[in-house]
C-alpha cells in the first residue's frame, strides 16, 4: 500500500493549485488575444503569432531562465515590484506564472481555432443587429466557441500539472513552499532508496492527468450533442 | 428611402466601382454573380470598407471616404438577410428573433414580436431551437429577426437562391407582405429576373463591377426578350378555379382562361413565356388552343430579331412575340386588333 508522506501530499496540493491559478488566470488573456487574432488584423501580426508560439518550442528551462531574469531583483519588472514590497521569485506566484507561460500558446490555440470555425456571416449579423463589438464578443462569440475555451482551459490545466523546468528555475524546489509534483519526483529519483516515493507520485501524476484528459473528452462530446 | 452610393473598391483586378441614387421602398440590384453585388450591399450594410467615396442613407451621411466618417454596421439600422440563413445556433428561435429588438432603441421599436409572429406565421416555432427547422422556417426566422431590429432599410442578399423553386414562390408573399406591412423599404439583390419582377418597383442593373442602368423590373424584362432563351414572362395572378372538363377554368381579370394545371390551395401564380402565344390577324374558326383571347395591340417594341407585341386583354395585359416579318404580313400597329391563341398546358405554375 503506497504511503504519502505530509511533503507529498503539499506537493500534491501545490501541483492543483498552481495549474488552478494558472489557468485561471490565463483565462481573460487568452480569450482576449485569441480574439484579437482571429478577428483584427494589424501590421506585425505573423510577427505576434511567432511570439504566441515560442513558448511551444523553447525549452522550458529557457522560459524560466528568461523570467528569473526579468522579476529577479535586478530585473525590469522585478526591480518595481520590489520597490513596492512584492516578490515573486521563488514563491509559488513564480510557479504559477511559469506554468500559465508555459501553456498559455495552448490555450490560445484552442480558443482561437474554435473562433475561427465560426461563420462569418453570424458575427456580421450580430452587427448589422445593433450588437457592438464587445457585445457580439460575449453573446455570439463567446457561446460559440465555449468548447474551445474549456478543451483549451483543460489542456493547460493538464499541462501545468506537469511544468518542470521553468518551475524549478524560477520558482526553485523548496518542499512545502514551491515544490510541486514534478519537481518532488525529481528530488526522490535523484535520491537513493526514493524508487518507491517516486514512483507512487508518478501513479498520483498519471492518474491526475487521466482524469482531466477525461473530463476534457467528455465536455467536448457533450457540447458536441448538444450542436 | 433614398439612398445614395458612390464608391470604388478593388480587389487584385477587380475593381467595383458603383454611383446611384436611388429612392422608393421596394429597390432591385440585379445583376449576374460575380458582378460585385454582395460587396456592395456589405459596404452599405458597414460591413466592409470601400477604398473610396460616399455612402448616404436619407440625408445621413454612413461612408464618406473625404470626411473621414464610417459609421459601424451597429449604429446605421441596416439589416441584413443573407442567402443561407444564419440563425445563431446556440439560441432557441424566440431569442434569435428578439436579438435586435433588445438592441434597438425604445423610441424605434415599431415593430413588435406578436406582430411579427403573425405576418410571418411563426407562432409555433417560438420555443424551438433552430437546428431543427426546415429551410423555409429558418428563411422566415431570419426575416422576422432583421424586421424585428426595427432596421431604416432591410437588404436581401439573393434571400431565396437557397431555396427550392416551390420554396422560392412560397416565401416571396412573406417577404414582400411582411415588409409592406411594417413599411419598411428594402434593397432586394438577385441574379433572377423573375425574382425582380416579383419583388422591386426599380431596378439598379449591374455587369461586372460596374452600373449598366437604372429600370423597371418590366422595362428590363422586355429589353432581355430578345436574348433570354424563354422569352418574356408574363406573371399572371388567377383566381376562382373550376374545373371544366379534365382542365381546369380560372378567372383572369374580366375573363377566363383554361389552364391543365389543377388549383394548389395556395396563391395561384403563373408564368406564361411571350414564345407560347400565337397571334391571328382574324378569328381562327376552330383551333386546338384552348384560350383565343381578343385582344388590343397598346404598343411594339424591337428586342433583337423579334418584336414584342403589347397586348390589351379583357382580363389584362399581355407581352406576345413575334418575327419581324410576322408583324409586318399581320401589319400590327398600335390599336390594330389581333386574337391571341394560348394553349392550357402553357400556363406553368409558379411554387
Amino acid at each position: 500500500m503506497p504511503s504519502f508522506t505530509p511533503a507529498d501530499i503539499d506537493a500534491i496540493r501545490l501541483s492543483a493549485r498552481v495549474a488552478l491559478a494558472a489557468t485561471l488566470v490565463s483565462l481573460p488573456f487568452g480569450v482576449a488575444v485569441a480574439y484579437v487574432m482571429s478577428y483584427l488584423s494589424f501590421r506585425g501580426k505573423t510577427f505576434v503569432e511567432a511570439l504566441l508560439n515560442l513558448p511551444l518550442t523553447l525549452p522550458p528551462v529557457v522560459i524560466g531562465y528568461l523570467l528569473l531574469l526579468l522579476l529577479g531583483k535586478k530585473g525590469w519588472l522585478g526591480g518595481m515590484l520590489d520597490a513596492a514590497g512584492i516578490r515573486i521569485i521563488f514563491t509559488w506566484y513564480a510557479a504559477a506564472l511559469a506554468s500559465a507561460v508555459v501553456g498559455f500558446p495552448l490555450l490560445v490555440r484552442s480558443i482561437r481555432i474554435a473562433m475561427e470555425s465560426i461563420d462569418e456571416p453570424l458575427v456580421q449579423a450580430s452587427r448589422t443587429l445593433g450588437a457592438r463589438w464587445y457585445d457580439t464578443l460575449l453573446t455570439v462569440i463567446l457561446p460559440l466557441s465555449l468548447r474551445g475555451v474549456v478543451a483549451g482551459s483543460s489542456l493547460m490545466f493538464g499541462r501545468s500539472l506537469g511544468e518542470f523546468g521553468a518551475t524549478i528555475i524560477v520558482a526553485g524546489n523548496i518542499p512545502g513552499v514551491t515544490q510541486t509534483m514534478p519537481l518532488a519526483i525529481y528530488d526522490y529519483a535523484s535520491s537513493p532508496g526514493g524508487e518507491q516515493a517516486a514512483l507512487t507520485l508518478c501513479l498520483v501524476s498519471a492518474g491526475l492527468s487521466l482524469v482531466v484528459l477525461f473530463f476534457h473528452e467528455y465536455l467536448g462530446r457533450r457540447m458536441g450533442r448538444r450542436d | 428611402m433614398e439612398l445614395s452610393v458612390r464608391v470604388t473598391k478593388s480587389f487584385g483586378e477587380f475593381t467595383l466601382d458603383a454611383g446611384f441614387t436611388v429612392s422608393g421602398s421596394r429597390i432591385g440590384i440585379f445583376g449576374e454573380s460575380g458582378s460585385g453585388k454582395s460587396t456592395l450591399v456589405n459596404m452599405v450594410a458597414g460591413l466592409a470598407r470601400p477604398d473610396g467615396g460616399e455612402i448616404s442613407l436619407d440625408g445621413e451621411t454612413l461612408f464618406s471616404a473625404g470626411r473621414r466618417v464610417n459609421v459601424p454596421p451597429e449604429r446605421r439600422r441596416i439589416a441584413l438577410v443573407f442567402q443561407h440563413p444564419h440563425l445563431f445556433p446556440h439560441l432557441p428561435v424566440r431569442a434569435n428573433l428578439l436579438y435586435g429588438w433588445k438592441r434597438c432603441a425604445a423610441a424605434n421599436r415599431q415593430v413588435r414580436l406578436d406582430d411579427i409572429v403573425d405576418v410571418l406565421k411563426i407562432g409555433h416555432l417560438l420555443e424551438r431551437g433552430v437546428n431543427n427547422l426546415s429551410g423555409g422556417e429558418k428563411q422566415r426566422i431570419v426575416l422576422g429577426r432583421a424586421l424585428l431590429s426595427n432596421p431604416r432599410l432591410l437588404l436581401m442578399d439573393e434571400p431565396l437562391s437557397a431555396l427550392d423553386d416551390t420554396l422560392r414562390f412560397q416565401i416571396i408573399p412573406y417577404l414582400r407582405g411582411a415588409c409592406e406591412a411594417f413599411a419598411i423599404p428594402y434593397l432586394f439583390i438577385s441574379h433572377s429576373l423573375l425574382e425582380m419582377r416579383l419583388m422591386t418597383d426599380r431596378v439598379v442593373v449591374y455587369e461586372r463591377g460596374r452600373q449598366a442602368g437604372e429600370t423597371t423590373p418590366d422595362e428590363l424584362a422586355r429589353l432581355r426578350m430578345g436574348t433570354s432563351p424563354v422569352g418574356y414572362i408574363n406573371l399572371l395572378r388567377l383566381t376562382d378555379p373550376l374545373p371544366r372538363g379534365n382542365l381546369f377554368s380560372y378567372a383572369w381579370g374580366g375573363s377566363r382562361l383554361v389552364l391543365s394545371t389543377p388549383p394548389n390551395g395556395g396563391e395561384n401564380l403563373f408564368e406564361l413565356s411571350s414564345k407560347d402565344m400565337i397571334l391571328f390577324k382574324k378569328h381562327p374558326e376552330a383551333i386546338s388552343a384552348r384560350n383565343l383571347l381578343r385582344c388590343t395591340v397598346t404598343g411594339m417594341f424591337e428586342a433583337g430579331r423579334k418584336v414584342g407585341v403589347e397586348l390589351a386583354c379583357a382580363g389584362g395585359r399581355l407581352v406576345a412575340e413575334v418575327a419581324g416579318d410576322a408583324a409586318r404580313e399581320l401589319e400590327l400597329g398600335e390599336g390594330s386588333e389581333v386574337y391571341a391563341a394560348i394553349k392550357a398546358s402553357a400556363f406553368r405554375r409558379l411554387g
